[in-house]
């Protein structure tokens, strides 16, 4: 742990430690989430679940709940004035459920009360009756049984036609000759458990009717305009009346990409012409939002006999739930990064994600990646104990680099110094190992008090991450950024980025200053009225994209202002990536010159303490190293790496979210446990600067690869720490145990 | 819904208010007297968002009841700001970075404001066990105890 914090700046530049912007208000407590926005004569609004993960319902009778004290509107589908469905990508997800439901709790009646417990009391009062259909719970058997979309949603958008039912997306890699053999082989088959975002706001807002047929939404998202497309057309409403406003996100991880109560608040408060306020909470938001897929992968890995990769042949089944989210990005993200930061002439990757009556899956920090990394990264460790080679070296034989081509056919043209990157972290000097006696709290088991060392083995282990920074495969992907500048006053910028967090905020402010070459510049609030879409704050292109827009409209304004002689002038520009294309449905293969924009790599070495009697553990070190292009904002940047590897550490520990015939069984924070500072190690980070060529000042996106190598590189630790093969996370005591 | 009348002194001050018998403090903070800083991530006494100083005993404001604390007296995240300005915690939480989303930052400026007030140059296991309560999901906890440590420094 460093001893102080190197000094930050109020008013950084391009490369400076800059003091988040909305700090102070965050410190003081008056920074204004979306659960703390209140509004005259506002309701408060409920949403009623299902308390079946499949079935029919058979009766609504709301009469009852719309005679309670304090009541002014109880809503079903019925109510839904417009399209009845909507989707981030496929329009598969009921507004309302109707005829039937396909999840425990998915939405099916709305109520709006005067005072919170009024509402709750109305919710429990609405009776729906239904008839309870068996589940389809086991994401191996779902492409054999009835299927939950009889009109296959996701079919005939490009992908391969997969006609059997429950289907999302397959998809298939193949690369050189697949059935090319080795001198030697390892096979492994590696389980993924179903991990939640678990951000600390829940979901929550304000919608505010206009007065004039039109709604304001004021809520925590991740994308304001994609939220307006998917409402506008269910309201019935021209986009141009429904008026999204970022309200304070209390995180996102990928987990408000899809609608949560923007929907419902905006239906409540239209219908009673009053503002509503919908705020989940703990146990609601765990069935209120998208997790991450839980998966299981199949592996086999062959190579020389001398360490070099031959032919790497892996099958990927995601479980995507009830509706579909991003899952056919996810299903193609995983296949897309399976094997890992390494060449390989020879390469056969089967990925599919399928329809049950679990919980919905979609985006979280990683996307599908973070899967595959824990599955391709144990086989090289296993790779590396079958050939008697250093798993580090093992790894170096392999890398991949500038020139050298994807399973997919992309010709990697950009930066990606995965050799760089896995020295550097290999370099990280671990602590010494502690002497016993110690203090319990630095001991598996902690405070508990559980032992006093006699059974805790040490191990190290390491791993490397891969992804994509940008979406991918065809998405005509932008973000736009308006400037205005004016005779007196700071220089005003607009940009819908989504601040969730992250602290895009102050990248566009750094931007801003540096190339307008002032410090006088203010950021407008982010919503669809002023200013075209940013795009999504995910798939870590939020910096990127948004440096770009706006380093684009500060040149474009100060050229007009230069043009036109003139001290006022308003510009907007869009801003756009390399394009992309789609991947052949049937090989996997690239259709133009690339399907993903960008890659960054991230590798981590971790030393774990296991108690090999008890189970427990201790993650005692982390040492990363990460590719970031530039880093726009270093502070920042570490706060990615460090939390990013947090996420990572839930998963490879204690996150999941557990089912039984599709019901959760654990939505709080009671039971599902996310790392708290007793979990967390120091995180000595280094940043390894190789610009990218085709990014804003050669950044690239930082969020994602920290979370995507440290599962892998805590369970190899374990692996190391316990001598047991532990191929599924989270790492229960058990399998530590050996039970 | 039986309603009761409460008077708490918060942040130094005596304030009334009419309340649900079944209300939380939690919730009679944010929505009964206009202080929404102490914030709601689970409710339930697991996350510490909510962590607020009553009597001066840190406590997490979701599992008292409001008409518990009539009679006596509260600090929130708010009151921490004198007429000095920001408190030395909320500063050193900002020029540390230890603030992404920021939604557990009030709960950890209470408790950190708590810690340091009983042990003024916490060791790091003091700070690990002292902040064990209060989840933050974005930053790791690293940049959370080099705050803790800058607002330790004399």
């Amino acid at each position: 742990m460093s001893a102080a914090p190197a000094r930050t700046l109020e008013l950084g530049r391009v490369g400076d430690p800059v003091r988040r912007s909305d700090g102070i208000p965050k410190v003081t407590g008056e920074f204004a989430y979306s659960s703390d926005l209140f509004a005259a004569g506002m309701l408060w609004g409920k949403t009623v679940r299902s308390p079946h993960a499949h079935a029919r319902i058979t009766d609504i009778d709301v009469s009852e709940a719309a005679r309670l004290p304090g009541v002014h509107a109880v809503l079903t589908h019925e109510d839904v004035p417009g399209q009845k469905t909507y989707g981030l990508e496929f329009p598969d997800q009921p507004v309302l459920a109707f005829e039937r439901v396909r999840y425990f709790g998915e939405a099916v009646a709305l109520v709006a009360a005067e005072e919170p417990e009024q509402a709750r009391r109305a919710a429990a009062a609405v009776r729906i009756e239904y008839e309870p259909l068996e589940p389809v719970t086991d994401m191996e058997r779902a492409t054999e049984q009835a299927p939950l979309h009889p009109d296959r949603p996701t079919m005939t958008h490009g992908y391969l036609d997969d006609p059997r039912p429950n289907v999302v997306r397959h998809m298939t890699i193949r690369h050189g000759d697949p059935d090319a053999a080795g001198e030697i082989s390892v096979s492994g088959v590696y389980d993924v458990g179903i991990q939640d975002q678990a951000f600390l706001g829940p979901e929550s807002g304000l919608a505010v009717p206009d007065g004039e047929g039109g709604i304001d939404i004021y809520v925590a998202t991740q994308w304001l305009h994609v939220d307006r497309d998917q409402v506008a057309p269910c309201l019935d409403l021209p986009p141009e009346q429904v008026r999204i406003h970022l309200a304070g996100v209390g995180g996102a991880f990928g987990g408000r990409e899809d609608l949560s109560m923007q929907l419902h608040g905006a239906l409540l408060a239209l219908h009673t012409n009053r503002p509503v306020k919908i705020v989940y909470n703990r146990q609601e938001s765990f069935v209120g939002h998208i997790h991450r897929h839980p998966a299981r992968i199949w592996c086999e890995h062959r190579a020389t006999r001398g360490g070099k990769l031959v032919n790497v042949r892996m099958r990927i089944l995601l479980d995507g739930g009830a509706y579909a989210s991003s899952s056919t990005a996810v299903t193609s993200n995983a296949a897309s990064f399976a094997v890992g930061p390494y060449a390989v002439t020879n390469a056969l990757i089967e990925s599919t994600s399928v329809y049950t009556n679990n919980p919905p899956c979609g985006a979280m920090r990683g996307f599908g990646a973070v899967q595959t990394c824990f599955a391709g990264e144990a086989q090289m460790d296993k790779l590396a104990a079958a050939l008697r080679i250093d798993p580090i070296e093992l790894r170096l034989r392999n890398a991949l680099g500038p020139g050298d081509v994807l399973p997919t056919g992309q010709r990697i043209d950009g930066s990606l110094p995965v050799a760089e990157v896995i020295r550097k972290a290999a370099a990280l000097k671990p602590p010494p190992a502690e002497e016993l006696p110690r203090e319990a709290i630095r001991l598996p088991g902690g405070a508990g008090n559980t032992t006093r060392g006699e059974g805790v083995r040490r191990g190290v282990g390491f791993a490397v991450g891969f992804k994509n920074i940008c979406y991918s495969e065809g998405f005509d992907d932008f973000t736009a950024a308006r400037v205005v500048l004016r005779d007196e006053g700071p220089a005003e910028i607009h940009c819908a980025a989504a601040e969730v967090g992250q602290g895009v905020s102050d990248v566009i402010l750094q931007v801003a200053r540096t190339e307008l070459g002032r410090d006088d510049v203010v950021l407008a609030p982010s919503g669809t009225a002023h200013v075209g879409s940013a795009g999504s704050a995910s798939a870590s292109r939020m910096t990127w994209m948004a440096a770009g827009a706006v380093q684009l409209a500060c040149r474009a304004a100060l050229e007009e202002r230069e043009r036109r002689d003139s001290s006022d002038v308003d510009v907007e520009r869009i801003y756009r990536h390399p394009r992309t294309t789609p991947l052949d449905p049937e090989t996997g293969q690239i259709t133009g010159e690339r399907a993903h924009v960008a890659f960054a790599v991230a590798a981590m070495r971790v030393v774990a303490e296991v108690d090999v009697e008890l189970g427990l553990t201790r993650i005692v070190w982390i040492g990363t190293a990460q590719d970031v292009g530039k880093a726009i904002n270093p502070l920042a940047v570490e706060g990615q790496i460090e939390g990013g590897t947090a996420q990572g550490l839930g998963l490879a520990l204690m996150e999941e979210i557990q089912t039984r015939d599709g019901l959760i069984t654990n939505a709080s924070f009671t039971d599902y446990l996310i790392p708290t500072t007793l979990d967390m190690p120091p995180v000595v980070s280094e940043l390894v600067e190789v610009e990218e060529p085709s990014a804003p000042y050669g950044l690239k996106g930082v969020g994602e690869p920290p979370t995507v190598v440290s599962t892998a590189a805590i369970v190899s630790a374990l692996r190391a720490a316990s001598g047991r093969d532990l191929t599924r996370v989270p790492v229960r005591p058990d399998d530590i145990v050996g039970l | 819904m039986n309603r009761v009348k409460i008077s708490v002194t918060i942040n130094g001050e005596s304030r009334e208010a009419d309340v649900w018998a079944g209300e939380s403090l939690l919730n009679a903070l944010r929505d009964g007297f206009g202080l929404p800083g102490s914030k709601n991530a689970c409710e339930q006494g697991e996350c510490g968002s909510c962590s607020v100083l009553l009597d001066g005993e840190l406590v997490c404001a979701c599992l008292v009841l409001a008409a518990q604390a009539a009679g006596h007296e509260v600090t929130t995240v708010e009151g921490l700001s004198g007429a000095e300005g920001t408190h030395r915690v909320q500063r050193a939480f900002v020029d540390a970075g230890a603030v992404q989303c920021g939604f557990c930052t009030p709960g950890l400026v209470v408790t950190t404001a708590a810690l340091l007030e009983r042990i003024p140059d916490p060791s790091d296991d003091e700070i690990r066990e002292a902040l064990s309560g209060n989840l933050c999901r974005c930053t790791g906890y690293a940049k959370i105890f080099d705050a803790v440590r800058l607002a330790a420094q004399p």
